[in-house]
């Protein structure tokens, strides 16, 4: 065949061979020695760098009671690649105690996840506990490609202050984006204590690192676990609460919506922070939180507001005390002004109490005298004249603000650890200007405030600060839940001069001997305080009570505020009076009250089932 | 010479054979690797594909001497009924199989499978080779190609159609390429190639806006090329003038059609079609006008090339399998799916990737050994080969492999009867064709078409088939002299 025409063509033939073969090796000199991402994707797949979740941080009360520990829980993933075409669906739901119609709606959901992957398990069913999966672990090896997996949950001692602990949930798009730590499935506080000191709570992640083959299946520890880093278990917190005092102030609030808030004054640490209509902690835990949630949030009473930090209130008759102080302050009274009161007859506020005329500033505290007040706001207002342009008046007025903005008020406490808090509001010199113009408004247009109504809003926590101040004489700590943080140091000093507080104290003891709050008091403990009856537009008044005790080395103060109840005197008063006892005698000798304080219903709305 | 008549051991080409024993052991080492875990032990364990594959290397051993032992006269004597036997059971196959992953192709014998799908291919070889071989037959006109094509197309279309085994059918491709070295037409090659060239072009970019007016970027490729080869063509025959007079109209055209976009969306599909076709109506009158034939051809090669591209499109979207589509989208990087249909491809290139230049050492690959790409041992053992033994690794192999295709062709080319020269061709361009798919597919660089790599996957029917098929070879390059000989 040496003269075959077609003898070249073998060239051709030969150098197609040879061209494939070139055509491969470049291609495997880019994918082996050029291109570097295969490498980490090699070990991404084999080795599975397997999370080991940190147990999260306990918390504990200021006494060293448990509040809130972990609990196992467990998960049903589903490497859906795996499960086959012959699966026995029906053994499976059987297994788990769920229905077909659930097993579809699931596997589609699954689907739908933004990082579904057939070859890599999927939380098929999250949360379970240990008995929903018993059956399932049983028959596990009769399900290709479903497994189990163990997490923890939070769990709770006391059906109670479920507004400050705060519940931990998945997290969302907005934390993974922002904090690398977390992966989609991760856990994180989402509210609470839980929230604020996510960052203690939830300890470090360690890492195991497996080998495992395609089907997710574990074939051991990679280098005998020698890269392996142990979890380490989130930082337990004491918080500042007193369990028992908290308790109290929730069974105190039953069938009613208000709030109580307990500092001790000397350090700024919050003793209780009541808030009603709360819920029970363990419904925001586990497979039923976003069901529980749907409701709480649907609930018209608005349970999942914290009242004691997020309503705000104006302070009533409550607010008196701060005008004495501001007023004494900038010399608008002395301690010996007195003015004429003509009982409800008085102009332009009346006087809601019967007294002797005229009074003296702690027997207007102790008998809330409304003209004293607003005699006492009007001179110091007026002290130096309106001015031409009303600018003189407007500096004083600027001046009474910020005074009373010292306290604490119409703002967060912004170096404080507790999370969710609304601003409260001290109308500012623009406002008014906005509303009446520079020169429309005089004292008489806001006459008002004097007695603690109008346009001013404080929250719980804010009045029960302003307490804790009065008692301390003129500074206040921050308030705050941790018991072992440095904001015990954060001393703020009001613009008030410590020397003009004793006479407020005074007439907040008097309140409590001779005044409105006399029937509650007990006289061992040298009770202090002062009550309120809020006008409310829209219902009956809100009751307030703001007090402290004992008056010459106080150890709580406390502010309550229950809504439409009427009469500060008649349930505000008590409650912090029984409040006060629990925490300075621990015990209550007035069960009759207590038992009237808390099965009292004022508002059918309010769940009292929890 | 007559001292040599006889004596197999001597005549039998042994540097093919030890290729093939070379070939064969690493392939078997490669196996144990990919289905190595992490309890077993012993690369004789019978229970897994290691094991298997030593017996059916055993029994490949011992086929291949019974082939060296029958006279080789057998195989160009009964090469017709041989063929017809195996399209009886190529028929019967898919009545008598049962379902493997959707198609029809294995047979059980008590406890082994056989593909014969596998074996169908070199058996066709014989029969091709014995019809082109006979003493009579040229290959000048295309209905010379007839037979030849119906012998191809027969156990192809029942390897497709009935038993669902495109990968198989698709190998008898390979016989094209010998009978090009028996004198069939280049320029058939050519229109494979450009087929393929055109379909590639047409889905790739045909979902391709252009920037300029209404259009796509996979119709203006197609046209363009087929300008091109017209060009190639005129200026061929010398038909300088009318080259020229076909470029400047083009530019023309496509000037004119880019300023009219100021105005309005101008359609440039329109525009590319109408001047293809006027093209060849072109080179048909000038076929005319100067009396070459060929020019017709080109003609009517054209206006074929048109309707294709435009069939092209059909095919893909309405013709094709979900699966089969979606395997050419990611192929064409026009979707990204690596946890779906681009998984095998995708895990195999990491595996390949985390290779490096060493590789990871025998039995050390973890991706292989975890079992991250599917049909590891089987399809996809080259990926094993790539991660334990890395570049310089498969660079030896693909190194042996060409040695041993090379081999091959020298071995064809020292035929002294037809019928012996076309069957190696034939043999040649089947495992020149497995290779390169195989290869191919598993770099990422063709479609996932599963077909195994000779000697190398795991699977008794293949390593039969082609140890059969290579040993009829060396048998009747044994007795080239004495055919000599005989023929003298």
């Amino acid at each position: 065949m040496i003269n075959d025409r077609f003898y070249r063509r073998r060239y051709v033939i030969s150098a197609i061979a040879v061209g494939v073969v070139l055509l491969y090796v470049s291609r495997l000199f880019y994918l082996q020695i050029i291109d570097q991402s295969t490498r980490d994707k090699a070990d991404n797949n084999a080795l599975l760098r397997q999370t080991v979740y940190p147990s999260r941080g306990l918390i504990y009360d200021r006494n060293g009671e448990l509040l809130v520990f972990n609990q196992p829980i467990y998960e049903v993933t589903v490497i859906t690649r795996e499960m086959g075409r012959d699966f026995d669906t029906l053994g499976f739901c059987r297994s788990l105690d769920i229905d077909t119609a659930l097993f579809n709606t699931r596997m589609t959901a699954m689907r739908k996840n933004r990082g579904f992957s057939r070859y890599t398990p999927q939380v098929f069913l999250a949360q379970l506990g240990k008995n929903d999966v018993a059956a399932l672990q049983e028959e596990l090896y009769r399900f290709p490609g479903i497994g189990i997996r163990k997490r923890t949950l939070r769990d709770y001692r006391y059906n109670a202050a479920a507004h400050v602990l705060g519940s931990v949930g998945e997290v969302n798009q907005r934390d993974l984006d922002r904090d690398a730590w977390y992966s989609a499935g991760d856990y994180s506080g989402r509210d609470g204590l839980e929230r604020t000191y996510e960052r203690e709570l939830r300890g470090e992640k360690g890492v195991e690192i497996l080998m495992r083959d395609s089907r997710g299946r574990i074939q051991g520890a990679y280098k005998d676990g020698q890269l392996d880093q142990p979890a380490h278990a989130g930082t337990d917190i004491t918080v500042t609460l007193d369990i028992r005092l908290q308790m109290l102030a929730e069974e105190l609030l039953r069938g009613k919506i208000g709030s109580i808030v307990a500092i001790e004054p000397a350090t700024g640490e919050v003793l209780a922070l009541a808030s009603n209509p709360a819920w029970n902690p363990r419904l925001l835990v586990g497979k039923e939180r976003s069901a529980n949630y749907g409701r709480l949030l649907n609930d018209p009473t608005k349970p999942l507001m914290n009242r004691a930090t997020q309503a705000t209130y104006p302070p009533g008759s409550t607010f008196k005390t701060l005008q004495a102080l501001v007023c004494l302050q900038e010399r608008g009274i002395t301690p010996g002004t007195v003015y004429p009161c003509s009982g409800p007859a008085s102009s332009p506020i009346k006087c809601t109490h019967h007294h002797g005329s005229p009074v003296s500033l702690t027997n207007a505290i102790e008998q809330s005298c409304n003209p004293y007040f607003w005699c006492a706001f009007r001179d110091m207002l007026q002290h130096d004249g309106y001015g031409r342009q009303n600018e003189l008046f407007r500096k004083r007025y600027a001046l009474w603000r910020d005074d009373i903005l010292s306290f604490g008020l119409g703002q967060r406490f912004e170096d404080s650890d507790i999370g969710e808090q609304s601003t409260g509001s001290i109308p500012s010199t623009r406002l008014y200007d906005k509303f009446y113009g520079k020169t429309g408004w005089k004292a008489i247009t806001i006459r008002s405030l004097s007695i603690g109504q109008g346009e001013i809003l404080l929250t719980p926590l804010q009045l029960a600060n302003q307490a804790a101040t009065i008692a301390n004489g003129g500074w206040f700590v921050t308030p705050h839940l941790n018991r072992h943080d440095s904001l015990r140091t954060r001393i703020h000093h009001t613009a008030v001069d410590s020397v003009w507080f004793p006479y407020v104290q005074e007439g907040m003891r008097r309140v409590m001997t001779n005044g409105t709050g006399r029937h509650h008091a007990i006289d061992s403990l040298h009770m202090c305080g002062k009550t309120g009856t809020v006008q409310n537009p829209h219902g009956r008044d809100h009751a307030i009570f703001i007090g402290f005790a004992p008056q010459e080395h106080p150890q709580i103060a406390v502010a309550v505020v229950v809504e439409n109840a009427g009469f500060g005197a008649t349930w505000a008063a008590p409650m912090a009076s029984l409040v006060m006892e629990q925490y300075l005698n621990d015990t209550i000798a007035r069960p009759a009250l207590r038992q009237h304080m808390s099965t009292t219903i004022l508002n059918e709305q309010v769940q009292i089932s929890r | 010479m007559n001292t040599r008549r006889g004596n197999i051991l001597l005549d039998i080409d042994w540097t093919t054979v030890l290729l093939f024993l070379v070939l064969m052991f690493f392939g078997w080492m490669n196996i144990y690797g990919a289905s190595y875990n992490f309890d077993q032990t012993s690369i004789f364990d019978f229970s897994n594909r290691a094991g298997k594959q030593f017996v059916w290397m055993m029994g490949a051993l011992l086929l291949g001497s019974v082939i060296l032992l029958i006279d080789y006269k057998v195989w160009d004597v009964l090469a017709y009924i041989i063929y017809g036997i195996v399209l009886l059971v190529l028929l019967a196959t898919p009545f008598l199989a049962h379902s493997v992953k959707g198609s029809y192709s294995w047979l059980s014998l008590g406890p082994v499978s056989l593909q014969p799908a596998e074996f169908a291919k070199g058996f066709t070889a014989l029969a091709v080779a014995k019809y082109m071989g006979r003493y009579e037959y040229r290959l000048r006109t295309w209905r010379d190609m007839v037979i030849p094509f119906a012998l191809i197309g027969i156990p192809m279309f029942i390897i497709m159609v009935m038993q669902r085994e495109t990968g198989s059918a698709l190998v008898f491709a390979a016989f094209l390429l010998a009978f090009y070295r028996q004198g069939m037409s280049g320029y058939i090659l050519a229109c494979g190639v450009a087929a393929v060239a055109l379909f590639i072009m047409a889905i790739r970019f045909g979902q391709t806006a252009l920037p300029l007016g209404v259009g796509s970027v996979g119709t203006l490729l197609c046209m363009l090329l087929l300008i091109g080869v017209l060009l190639y063509f005129l200026f061929r025959e010398r038909l300088t003038l009318h080259a020229w007079i076909v470029i400047g109209l083009t530019l023309l055209a496509y000037g004119a059609g880019a300023l009219l976009c100021i105005w309005f969306r101008f359609n440039f599909n329109i525009l590319s079609l109408t001047l293809v076709s006027v093209y060849a109506v072109y080179a048909a009158v000038l076929g005319g006008v100067f009396r070459k034939s060929r020019l017709y051809l080109l003609a009517a090669f054209t206006v074929l090339c048109l309707g294709y591209t435009q069939a092209c499109n059909f095919v893909f979207n309405k013709v094709l399998q979900p699966h089969q589509r979606i395997r050419i989208e990611v192929l064409f990087g026009m979707k990204d799916d690596p946890t779906g249909a681009g998984y095998n491809v995708n895990q195999a290139k990491i595996a390949i990737g985390s290779g490096r230049l060493f590789g990871k050492g025998f039995l050390q690959g973890t991706q292989t050994k975890l079992r991250f790409v599917p049909e590891q041992d089987t399809d996809f053992i080259f990926c094993t080969v790539g991660e334990e033994w890395g570049f310089l690794g498969s660079c030896a192999l693909l190194g042996i492999y060409l040695w041993f295709i090379l081999r091959l062709i020298h071995l064809a080319e020292r035929q002294r009867d037809t019928f012996s020269r076309i069957y190696a061709y034939i043999i040649a361009c089947i495992f020149l064709f497995h290779l390169t798919i195989n290869v191919g597919m598993v770099l990422g660089l063709l479609p996932v078409i599963g077909i195994p790599l000779p000697f190398f996957s795991y699977g008794g029917s293949s390593l039969w088939s082609f140890t059969l098929f290579l040993f009829i070879l060396l048998r009747l390059d044994a007795a080239r002299l004495e055919k000599l000989h005989g023929a003298v």
